[in-house]
């Protein structure tokens, strides 16, 4: 036991909240990134984390909780993206890295005046790479609220959604509002983000929107199934990255540890490797990329 | 200061030519990707106690490697997130490992003016002189390749070669470019002014020129900012990039109104 759990891993409360936040977490994010994938939004996606962070900077600039900064900076960036035209496709990849860029440089000046006002170090890295083990205890009942409201509101849009992710032609002309959908989607996006900044850093938090639910889609042939892999590797990778964190304080020595983000990141890197060695040797019809395969599930 | 300029100029130079393709072939997101692996590789340099320019090229042609591999395998943007988050997490480690300094790591991520010694300056020109050549000689089949790349293969352009090339010489000026403007900001130097030389100038070499134009005048600007008032360079070059990016398009929606105002 003593070579993967070090003692005393189970029996602390900073290693138990890391873990159901890590839990919580992985599930929100690999539920809306099976959307953010099938809708090739990884790039939007990673442009709110680097909204996320000039939130979560600010926020800790002005002393307010870090979780309020790091959704509101993503909202912001939603609507921001969607003012200046992320919905025409050709106009996309441009907008999206304007709002990327601006936002970025904010977070520059904001971490820098964070450098001047304390004397604590580390806030750049504990913002940008997360830092789960530091999270208040406090936070949790709020993160849970918000997870849960994103859960709701996906079930709650999940026909237009599946169906405009899909086709978009094809929900047009059922009468769907691809406007609408596309904003509320974009908002649910900005809350997992801002939720999974706390515990992986608001510019690793791409990890667990695009690895899991990118591995999920590869092999599973039906909605249902894609969606459960999906938060179910996440879930995984997460706790995985906790203990290995945990137990890197041990390997190393000197009372220094590798970061949780490190860990997390490497295991859903690793996640996506397999399910392709995997995908790849069950692959003996030819690839489906052209047709997607997910127009069964509408 | 006399080092910032040149050394400024320079990568400005280089980011409006390379960026004018990154927003011609719509590949922002691997341009965002690749000096985020030469992040890792500055701080894995600092971490084994070897020259960054060393650390940044290897990392920053690694993550290109590993995007155009993994691509492959799945959707390019999927591709391009991960090989993203991993180079992020390993220079995370790295920093975590050595213990640097916060104001170390500040300057790495979002730049430093004075990010060039002047022993720097000769390995900076010499791969800065590397990149235009190959820039010159892939120009046709590159801009062939970008606007369409069916036509490309049956002008009997080998569309997956230039690709590649293209990604190493992304890589090899985002290894210039990020110990000065920042490994989260090297990409908005490459994106906003070459975007906004687009929508101004309708034929490639003249949008080119107007590219790099803007791309130096956004770096002075952001250089000259930072010296004055001593915040840091990224901040500049993230919103002036912006701005300018934002005046060309509201330049071009005037434009079109003054038009249909005149046809009506």
């Amino acid at each position: 036991m003593h070579v993967l759990f070090e003692p005393g891993l189970f029996s602390n409360s900073t290693v138990r909240t890391a873990l159901i936040l890590g839990a919580l977490v992985s599930v929100v994010s690999g539920a809306v990134g099976i959307f953010t994938v099938l809708r090739g939004q990884s790039f939007a996606g990673h442009a709110l984390t680097d909204v996320a962070t000039a939130g979560g900077a600010g926020a800790s600039l002005a002393a307010v909780s870090p979780l309020a900064g790091f959704i509101g900076g993503g909202v912001i960036g939603a609507g921001a993206m969607d003012a200046i035209g992320v919905q025409r496709v050709k106009d996309r990849d441009v907008a999206t890295g304007v709002v990327l860029g601006a936002a970025t440089g904010l977070s520059a000046l904001f971490l820098y005046l964070i450098t001047l006002q304390t004397t604590t170090t580390g806030s750049t890295q504990s913002i940008l790479f997360g830092s789960v083990f530091t999270v208040a205890p406090s936070t949790l009942p709020d993160a849970l609220v918000l997870g849960g409201l994103v859960l709701v509101g996906l079930v709650a849009i999940r026909r237009p959604l599946v169906m405009s992710s899909i086709s978009a032609e094809l929900a047009a002309a059922r009468g769907i509002r691809l406007r609408v959908v596309g904003i509320a989607f974009m908002v649910m996006l900005a809350v997992a983000v801002g939720l999974s900044a706390i515990v992986i850093g608001s510019i690793l938090s791409t990890a667990l929107l695009i690895g899991p639910p990118a591995c999920a889609l590869r092999v599973a042939t039906r909605f249902s199934r894609a969606l459960a892999l999906s938060c179910t590797l996440g879930v995984a990778a997460t706790w995985a990255g906790v203990v290995f964190a945990y137990d890197s304080y041990y390997w190393l020595g000197a009372g220094r540890g590798l970061p949780v983000s490190f860990f997390v990141v490497a295991n859903v890197v690793f996640e996506f490797m397999v399910v392709s060695l995997v995908a790849r040797r069950r692959a003996v019809a030819p690839r489906r990329d052209a047709v997607p395969a997910q127009v069964g599930w509408v | 200061m006399t080092n910032a300029w040149l050394s400024g100029t320079i990568i400005a130079l280089l980011a409006g030519s390379v960026g004018f393709f990154v927003v011609l072939r719509g590949s922002a997101f691997a341009a965002h990707a690749i000096p985020n692996g030469a992040f890792a590789g500055a701080a894995g340099a600092n971490l084994v106690g070897i020259n960054p320019l060393v650390g940044l090229v290897v990392f920053a042609l690694g993550a290109a490697f590993g995007i155009s591999g993994l691509s492959r395998r799945t959707r390019g943007d999927v591709a391009t997130a991960l090989a993203l988050v991993m180079m992020l997490a390993l220079g995370a480690a790295f920093l975590a490992t050595s213990n640097a300094y916060e104001p170390a790591v500040n300057a790495l991520l979002f730049g430093e003016i004075l990010g060039v010694s002047s022993t720097e300056l000769a390995p900076v020109a010499a791969l800065a002189v590397v990149c235009v050549v190959g820039l010159a000689v892939l120009y046709r089949p590159l801009l062939l390749s970008s606007i369409s790349s069916d036509l490309a293969v049956a002008k009997g352009v080998n569309v997956r070669v230039i690709d590649a090339a293209f990604l190493i010489v992304v890589a090899l000026s985002s290894a210039l470019a990020v110990p000065v403007v920042g490994a989260l900001l090297t990409f908005s130097l490459m994106i906003g002014p070459p975007a906004a030389a687009r929508i101004l100038s309708s034929r490639p070499l003249g949008a080119l020129a107007l590219s790099v134009a803007l791309s130096v005048l956004t770096l002075w600007c952001a250089v000259a900012s930072s010296y004055w008032t001593n915040l840091p360079i990224g901040f500049f070059v993230g919103t002036v990039s912006a701005a300018v990016y934002l005046a060309a398009k509201g330049w071009a929606a005037a434009q079109s109104r003054r038009l249909r105002f005149e046809l009506a």
